[in-house]
């Protein structure tokens, strides 16, 4: 049954990805990107983390991919789709993808004796009991309470930023 | 129940492909769509060793790795917006402002 699922959801991911990075208009690539990242959330529910599969699609699906298609909007499609799609250098940008997955592939390969499913130390963390969201959230808010801060600040400055950077005069 | 190494190699395959898709596109706008389909792929590796080692950490990692590529999106989109008023062109082949 999870087998199946992963599968499933694995086909979906790899596929939709495919799509995005060839498709010709930027409009149908970031609604194949919404799909692959759907699927990369279906596989988070699949790992039993709830809350970073519901971020995901919140933040992803909700909020990020909202504001690539306002700016694909804002920056007239039809300007870019007449443009040839691949750069020049394509050949060698290939090449170096496949040699990079052979390399990726090679390292997990050979140390994948050690990924056998019998998990080990159960229940570091994770009572029974306790959800995973309230897991996380104590974590979040005792051992990586100065990340956290710093996150938010780092929120603060990219809202500022972005104000700025959108003004008529730059 | 699925080995870690089939979520490893799963985001393998979705990494290169980001990364081809940096390296062939010309659009700055599916550029940074490449991008975060990468980030999403080691959010991936990053979920699946917290759910076999038994330790949320990984979890906590993948939520600030959201939080960064949520950042990248905004500040990249916006210098998208900043260089289309000032270029009139989202063709980075075109962006060569800082080539001596």
């Amino acid at each position: 049954m999870e087998a199946t699922l992963f599968y499933i959801l694995a086909t979906i991911l790899v596929v939709f990805s495919i799509l995005t990075v060839t498709a010709g208009n930027p409009v149908r690539s970031a609604v194949y990107l919404v799909s692959a990242l759907l699927g990369m959330a279906g596989l988070f529910f699949l790992l039993k983390a709830e809350f970073v599969g519901a971020v995901q699609i919140l933040v992803y699906v909700g909020g990020i991919m909202v504001l690539f298609l306002f700016v694909i909007m804002l920056v007239s499609v039809r300007e870019v789709e007449s443009q040839r799609k691949a750069s020049r250098q394509w050949k060698t940008a290939v090449v170096l993808g496949i040699v990079l997955s052979f390399e990726l592939l090679f390292f997990v390969v050979r140390g994948s004796d050690v990924f056998r499913t019998e998990t080990i130390s159960q229940g570091l963390i994770e009572q029974p009991q306790t959800f995973n969201t309230e897991s996380v959230g104590a974590l979040l808010y005792s051992t990586y309470l100065l990340p956290f801060e710093i996150a938010s600040v780092l929120l603060l400055v990219v809202i500022v930023g972005a104000v700025v950077l959108t003004r008529k005069q730059l | 129940m699925v080995d870690t190494s089939h979520y490893l190699v799963l985001s393998t395959i979705v990494f290169t492909i980001g990364v081809v898709g940096v390296l062939t596109r010309r659009n700055v706008i599916i550029i940074l769509m490449s991008i975060e389909l990468m980030l999403n792929s080691v959010n991936l590796n990053l979920v699946a060793f917290s759910d076999r080692l038994q330790d949320l950490s990984g979890q906590v990692f993948a939520v600030f790795v959201i939080t960064v590529a949520a950042a990248e999106a905004a500040i990249g989109l916006g210098i998208v917006i900043a260089l289309f008023s000032n270029k009139d062109t989202v063709n980075v082949d075109e962006i060569d402002l800082l080539r001596g």
